[in-house]
């Protein structure tokens, strides 16, 4: 079940099989067939409205809240269909961590910005939360940096520790894998930086899914790289493969800058 | 070499620029001088025996106690209706309703009753309330008669400020897994909270300030009474009040008196509202 913590069989991995997303009548997404590979980091780029953050949403089930969207096929997370209607979709995402692109921290300190997520789970002895928020903010770097003001509010933090804190707060849900949507195209180049090498640092721990179109930033952190076209999944093969010998020409236009 | 500006563009400019300030230093005075025409008709007549007891036809004083306690149990009892019914529609209309006509339908309805004259609200709730529901005259009528009067009010300033949750916000939250209602509870409701504050405020100082509707429902005794008693017997308001001492009796010091008392209510009601969308509403 996806309830239980200790289900290692297969943890981790998704299986997309022949999906299909329409938001109302345009078709985004077209007989996407993808396996994510398990403690590693995946990234998907391609052109704007290529469909690559569409794809990453149903990963999640974000699209739920919009009723204009149809999905048809099968997305398999330890070996259930995520979109069975008897699937909790809050244990879901506990499961699968989401970071987005532009930091959305809440309007609360940046300590119950962290415990949310363990909070929500049922989480409520205060030494438990101290260590969870506290190896989280660790783990994304930001603990040295907040540890004297964790109970000051998250708004006064810069753009670049908005999007740790956003990072934290997923890794404090304790999920096995985490997607990020763009989560640098916000940011200045040295912020940038200091997330990518918290990205890699993850991928020992956490399955990562990334959205970028940043093409160079796809070659220097993830082992996977799928791309996107017209909702279309073109090719998907490791990263240093597609980089140095795109099987498709498409591919190998986008790579090397001719279109997008 | 550039053109120089003609002169009969300068003197264009000028003398709109002029036009303007003087409707912009025109409105400001029509609203000082009546605020402090009355301040000054009516500070006069405040004393502590005015402001704090209640009227003696023996003695021929008058006191405004009575006056002012119905207007507290007024304002308080129709706020306590007003706020979660209000606030509870626009989160329905805004989180849940997922009929866009509907919703349209329930805001454009809303839109009207705005706009409808209170003394017809007051025609209605004597209708509604006294007579249909058996209320009587009773402050009881006039505070539901309020709540219907207020409630679109607090329903769009309510709405106004939950469409300003930005929508990154509750899908962080739903990511994290948190279902509907924690999201509204832990989310939409705090981002919204001075929204709801200034739409409070703003029912507060419609609730001081009317009378028609009050004259019909909750009329113009003005004995001392409780809570509870009060409720269930007729009471006049500050501005009823007003109007009674004024047109009845021919009281218009009294009637002054009252009026300055009305104004400084509602300029602190005003800076209240001001210090709390300051406070509140630049927290990010």
């Amino acid at each position: 079940m996806l309830t239980a913590r200790n289900a290692n069989y297969d943890s981790g991995c998704i299986h997309v099989e022949n999906l299909n997303l329409w938001y109302s009548e345009s078709h985004a997404l077209k007989d996407i067939c993808l396996n994510v590979p398990r403690g590693s980091i995946t990234a998907l780029i391609g052109p704007s409205g290529c469909g690559k953050s569409t794809f990453l949403r149903t990963l999640n089930r974000m699209h739920d809240q919009n009723e204009l969207v149809r999905i048809e096929g099968d997305v398999r997370y330890q070996n259930q269909n995520i979109f069975d209607p008897h699937i909790d979709v809050s244990a879901l995402r506990k499961e699968i961590g989401m970071v987005f692109q532009t930091p959305n921290p809440f309007k609360m300190s940046i300590y119950d910005n962290v415990a949310y997520g363990p909070k929500i789970q049922g989480i409520r002895k205060r030494e438990q939360l101290d260590s969870i928020v506290i190896q989280a903010l660790k783990d994304a770097f930001l603990y040295d940096e907040v540890a004297d003001r964790l109970d000051q509010s998250a708004s006064a933090l810069s753009g670049g520790q908005k999007q740790r804190l956003c990072i934290a707060r997923a890794l404090a849900a304790n999920p096995k894998v985490i997607l990020m949507d763009e989560p640098t195209s916000a940011l200045d180049p040295v912020s940038t930086h200091k997330v990518e090498e918290l990205i890699l640092s993850l991928k020992e721990k956490y399955t990562i899914v990334i959205v970028t179109h940043n093409m160079q930033q796809a070659a220097r952190i993830s082992d996977y790289t799928a791309f996107f076209l017209n909702g279309s999944l073109v090719e998907f093969s490791r990263t240093k493969e597609m980089f140095e010998n795109a099987k498709d020409e498409r591919t190998q236009n986008y790579i090397s800058g001719r279109f997008g | 070499m550039l053109q120089t500006i003609s002169k009969k563009r300068k003197i264009q400019s000028m003398f709109f620029r002029n036009l303007m300030r003087i409707c912009g230093w025109g409105c400001a005075a029509i609203a000082f001088s009546i605020c402090a025409y009355i301040l000054v008709r009516g500070v006069g007549e405040l004393s502590f025996g005015f402001v704090f007891s209640k009227p003696s036809y023996i003695k021929e004083t008058i006191g405004i106690l009575p006056d002012l306690l119905n207007t507290i149990y007024l304002v308080v009892a129709a706020l306590a209706l007003v706020v979660p019914l209000g606030v509870g529609a626009a989160i329905y209309l805004c989180e849940y309703s997922r009929n866009a006509k509907m919703s349209a339908l329930i805001e454009h309805a809303a839109e009207i009753l705005s706009g409808i004259p209170s003394i017809i609200y007051g025609l209605v709730g004597m209708l509604f309330f006294c007579q249909f529901l058996g209320l009587k005259t009773s402050l009881a009528a006039g505070v539901l008669t309020m709540v219907i009067m207020n409630l679109p009010g607090m329903i769009r300033s309510a709405q106004e400020s939950l469409k300003t949750v930005p929508v990154s916000l509750k899908e962080g939250a739903y990511a994290l897994g948190a279902g509907k209602w924690k999201v509204i509870r832990s989310i939409v409701l705090p981002a919204c909270l001075p929204g709801v504050c200034t739409g409070m405020i703003l029912c507060c100082g419609r609730m001081v300030g009317e009378s028609a509707a009050l004259l019909f429902t909750a009329g113009f005794a003005h004995s001392i009474n409780g809570f509870v008693q009060a409720l269930q017997t007729s009471g006049a308001t500050l501005s009823v009040a007003l109007y009674v001492y004024a047109k009845e009796q021919g009281n218009f010091d009294a009637a002054f008196g009252i009026a300055a008392i009305l104004i400084i209510l509602v300029l602190a009601i005003n800076l209240l509202s001001g210090w709390i969308q300051k406070r509140f509403g630049t927290l990010d």
